[in-house]
């Protein structure tokens, strides 16, 4: 049974995992960029809806709803303000300047919040009539406990994956992503706006952040002005593992990191973080592009 | 005749890179005689050259061989630690302080070496982002170990341990070095200013011959197009790990110098914002330049000291001037701004001053 619990609990966290690497990976294809400032935006989402409901006493749905809002608009602001400007800048460039949000994100959510751990008020979770809190179902006679968090971050997890499929492949927006994470000059010619479509996968991008601020949070159920970085990292990782670029990738690479972690952290809690990039590396040496990455060929 | 003049220009490149170095250090040198250096920066000192070193050292993993590495951190934690071991397990050995912190740094730079083999063979594979995310992968790895590690010290010689500090079983009169996630906290304080200053004229040195050196240019080649570089018959494993192993033996150095600065230390030093903020200091130093890699670190290092009177806001006005350098730098509509103010700047030129 210990097996099947650690399993659940790997897959709920390697959803978590996922739908901020779908974030990393959508942002990746298109901007060719690596969004180090992704991590931060989830940590201000998860300020957002913790004091829309732990101090504005709003319910959960809306700390939800905010949180994606807020994310969503700093995602565009961020985006238009830094790496807009850098358009034509060499990569690095704009890494750094990544790197710069991501402090500034950080130190402001310092100043305005406080180092201090604030305790995050589990979402998925209700009250009865006896005023006794249930976060959880019991399975097989109580052998198994599943939490409503694990439950709804799987299936929020899968509803977004099929639905950024779904809008990838068969929207015009969607269509017009791809066109641009393929060529831009090419998709510019052909009447698509460049740069609005950037400011929209950022914006989706920011969104997913802000659910997985809210799935993140009510499961671990602390909350620091780094809060948003490691997972961030995770993240990232999970989206090379699977192919950065890739949507289902970043599904399978979010999930499989998720699973590996919770096991490595049952074996030797202080190595888990070792064990996890140490199979991340064994795989990048076999399929040096990912699991469902595109082998690109080099051409001269 | 144009190689002559070309070749006369690197050199008084080069000697101006040096000359700046030897004149701070004498200035510092001067300052810190007449007790003009307030506390905090006389404490600084140190760790300005070991960050200069860090810079010049991954400069020539990003800039010359144009590969992007996000674990620096890694080899420095690797010097570091096995730094503060051989300097303390020879502590009888080796009265002499600054003998005795040539030595550490000569084995910290060694054991960084071997581990830039180790993690410079299967990465070196890779390409581009890929890379990236492995060397970041490996810092990780690297500070998760040195987290669980134990280490200690008796009559019988070095104890290892991944459990506890009783699991080293130590004779009587024996001293546990590192101690896990607490890290070291009994090291001996034994680097100085000047011994920093020669680490930083060593690591120019290094960095400034091998971009000068036919496998120098062979790096060049290979980050400038390698298809083309290897149908000239460069061997492309050889030379991106010649340029690997070298950096990874300097930020062994600098770690270690880095560390015997301090008396306690723990591996949590050595993460990933640290490898981050090396690479700030080349990216803004200019890729490849190493006088703009050496100016970088020290202002930059220095940068949130001078802020400390706004203590709560340093790194906020910290992040700022970083995205507003980026941009002032790399918009075409600035850079446009910037050529009408300084009409006598040159476009291009020196590459590897």
């Amino acid at each position: 049974m210990s097996i099947l619990s650690n399993l659940i609990n790997g897959i709920s966290l390697g959803s978590v995992y996922a739908i901020i690497a779908l974030g990393y990976t959508m942002v990746y294809g298109i901007a060719k960029m690596l969004n180090f400032a992704h991590g931060d935006v989830i940590m201000v989402g998860a300020y957002v809806s913790f004091f829309a409901v732990g101090s504005f006493g709003l319910p959960p749905v809306v700390g939800l709803l905010l949180s994606v809002a807020v994310c969503t608009v700093l995602g565009i602001v961020i985006e238009g303000l830094a790496y807009r400007p850098l358009r034509q800048a060499p990569s690095l460039a704009v890494l750094i300047t990544a790197i710069g949000v991501s402090y500034f994100l950080q130190n402001s959510a310092l100043l305005l919040w406080k180092s201090d751990t604030k305790i995050f008020p589990n979402f998925f979770a209700y009250t009865d009539a006896a005023g006794e809190t249930h976060n959880s179902i019991s399975l097989f006679g109580g052998q198994l406990t599943v939490t409503y968090v694990a439950i709804f971050t799987v299936v929020i997890c899968i509803i977004i994956m099929l639905g950024l499929t779904w809008f990838t492949g068969r929207t015009k927006l969607g269509k017009a992503m791809r066109a641009c994470s393929e060529d831009k000059g090419a998709a510019q010619l052909m009447g698509i706006n460049v740069n609005r479509t950037i400011s929209m996968t950022f914006a989706i991008g920011s969104a997913l952040a802000g659910v997985a601020a809210v799935l993140l949070c009510s499961a671990y159920q602390t909350l620091t002005p780094t809060t948003g970085s490691m997972p961030g990292i995770k993240a990232f990782t999970a989206a090379v593992f699977g192919g950065i670029g890739s949507i289902p990738g970043a599904f399978l690479g979010g999930i499989l990191l998720g699973v590996i972690e919770t096991f490595a952290k049952v074996f030797n809690t202080q190595i888990s973080d070792a064990v996890v990039f140490a199979v991340l590396i064994i795989i990048l040496l076999v399929k040096p592009s990912g699991l469902l990455g595109k082998t690109s060929r080099e051409k001269v | 005749m144009k190689k002559l003049s070309a070749n006369r220009r690197r050199f008084i490149n080069n000697c101006v890179t040096y000359g700046m170095v030897i004149a701070a250090f004498i200035v510092m040198q001067v300052l810190n005689g007449a007790g003009m250096l307030s506390p905090s920066l006389q404490g600084q000192l140190v760790p300005i050259c070991a960050y200069i070193t860090m810079a010049i050292s991954l400069n020539i993993v990003v800039g010359v061989s144009g590969e992007l590495s996000l674990g620096h951190a890694g080899f420095m934690s690797v010097g570091a630690f096995s730094g503060i071991i051989a300097s303390l397990s020879m502590q009888e050995m080796i009265p002499f302080a600054p003998l005795r912190l040539a030595v550490a740094m000569v084995i910290g730079a060694a054991c960084a070496g071997v581990a830039g083999v180790i993690i410079g063979v299967p990465v070196l594979r890779l390409r581009g982002d890929y890379l990236a995310i492995v060397t970041l992968a490996f810092g990780e790895i690297i500070r998760n170990i040195v987290n669980i590690l134990y280490v200690g010290i008796d009559v019988n010689g070095l104890h290892f341990s991944i459990k506890n500090e009783a699991a080293l079983n130590l004779a009587e009169g024996g001293m546990s070095i590192l101690k896990g996630p607490m890290g070291v906290t009994t090291n001996v304080k034994i680097a100085t200013f000047t011994a920093g200053f020669i680490l930083v004229l060593i690591a120019i040195t290094v960095a400034l011959n091998l971009i000068n050196s036919r496998s120098g240019r062979a790096i060049m080649a290979l980050r400038d197009n390698r298809i083309a570089a290897e149908s000239v018959g460069i061997n492309a494993t050889k030379y991106k790990l010649m340029a690997f192993v070298t950096s990874a033996v300097l930020a062994g150095a600098a770690g270690a110098l880095y560390a015997m600065n301090y008396v306690s230390l723990a591996g949590k030093k050595f993460d990933f914002n640290t490898s981050i903020l090396i690479l700030v200091y080349v990216v803004l130093g200019g890729l490849g330049n190493i006088r703009g890699s050496i100016i970088a670190a020290a202002l930059l290092y220095i940068l949130p000291e001078m802020l400390r009177s706004m203590y709560e806001y340093r790194m906020l006005i910290y992040a700022v001037v970083l995205i507003l350098i980026m941009i002032a730098t790399n918009n075409p509509r600035m850079k446009a701004i910037f050529a009408r103010i300084l009409p006598h700047k040159k476009e291009g030129g020196d590459e590897n001053g």
